[in-house]
């Protein structure tokens, strides 16, 4: 469930992987329906039952839901401390010092549709973390996150990738 | 019945119809619910103010959610993301004028079949008279390669969202 030690080098932190588990919530219709509301999405296939069945053999979850099934619940009686959404990001940034962090470009890809009923774990690891640069925010590293999702038989269902900036103000700085 | 295009009516340099979106506060937060994203940048003016030095901002999951959905407007129900990649430039608050923007960068039938456009998607912020790119964002989309094809049976090593690069079949033509 969770990395057993803190590798100090960027050597020792590429590589890391985390399995954050299952996602708190299933796929579920009315879910679909909340995001269809919010992207005004009038899709037939997320709405005709008769065109779900003939595409996809049953109604499916728009492909770009993929981190919704993912994302912690904000409240759960049963838990102390949830796996962050991109839980190794914050774990580089403290091992590293850099207290400002922004998402350079993220991608996404999309595998098997997720099904109403469908759970879906994830797994994140570090690509890949660059040498100090500096550039107009400050002074830091690049780094690249995966975030691997499959549904609950063990089918891929996306991929995330992150490249973020992790970095230091200069003002902050000494 | 909503028309279902096929790959062979896309040709690089097509351009998809333009989507204005009036974003508002309801945009930002009812995105941020269906997203499942409590972050405070994204329903709490006073913080985002405070902290960001900005309004409220649309998250990614929903910039996504929105551009799917101008994709598929165009391309009906049988168009199939198989990969998106941003950039953000600027943040998107309310009292923003969005425009949606697509451009075929390129057309391809994949070895299963598959038919593949490539889209150049910009989202530009219009606001108090200012135009400013907010996202740029590169859309492979699955097609139907002839009337009866249909993109989401294509399972496995069939299904071809990387393109090229990551495909790790390798067959001589």
């Amino acid at each position: 469930m969770s990395v057993t030690s803190s590798p100090a080098t960027r050597a020792d932190w590429e590589g890391t992987q985390l399995d954050a588990g299952a996602g708190d919530v299933a796929c579920e219709r009315g879910h679909i329906l909340h995001w269809l509301e919010a992207t005004e999405d009038a899709n037939p296939l997320y709405w005709d039952e008769e065109v779900a069945r003939e595409l996809t053999d049953g109604w499916i979850a728009p492909p770009t839901m993929l981190s919704v099934w993912m994302r912690p619940l904000v409240f759960d009686p049963t838990r102390d401390e949830p796996i962050r959404p991109l839980e190794l990001h914050f774990r580089l940034k403290d091992a590293f010092g850099l207290p400002e962090g922004i998402v350079a470009s993220n991608r996404i890809t999309f595998h098997e549709p997720v099904r109403p009923g469908d759970v879906v774990s994830t797994v994140q690891s570090i690509r890949s973390i660059s040498e100090p640069k500096t550039n107009r925010l400050g002074t830091g590293r690049f780094w690249t996150i995966d975030v691997t999702y499959r549904n609950q038989d063990g089918v891929l269902v996306g991929v995330e990738s992150y490249d973020m900036f992790a970095y230091e103000r200069p003002e902050d700085g000494s | 019945m909503t028309a279902r295009r096929t790959i062979d009516q896309v040709a690089v340099g097509d351009r998809l119809p333009p989507l204005e979106l009036d974003v508002t506060a309801r945009t930002v937060v009812l995105g941020a619910s269906a997203s499942r994203d409590w972050q405070p940048q994204h329903h709490d003016h006073h913080w985002a103010r405070r902290k960001v030095g900005s309004d409220i901002f649309l998250n990614t999951p929903t910039q996504a959610g929105w551009i799917e959905r101008y994709l598929t407007d165009w391309a009906g129900p049988t168009g199939r993301l198989g990969s998106l990649t941003f950039r953000m430039r600027r943040t998107v608050t309310p009292r923003d004028l969005l425009r949606f923007e697509g451009t075929v960068q390129d057309v391809t039938v994949d070895d299963a079949g598959t038919g593949w456009a490539d889209i150049a998607v910009v989202l530009t912020a219009i606001c108090d008279g200012t135009e400013e790119t907010a996202t740029e964002c590169t859309a492979r989309l699955a097609m139907p390669s002839g009337e009866v094809d249909n993109p989401w049976r294509q399972r496995g090593v069939d299904w071809q969202p990387d393109g090229d690069a990551a495909t790790p079949r390798q067959e001589g033509g």
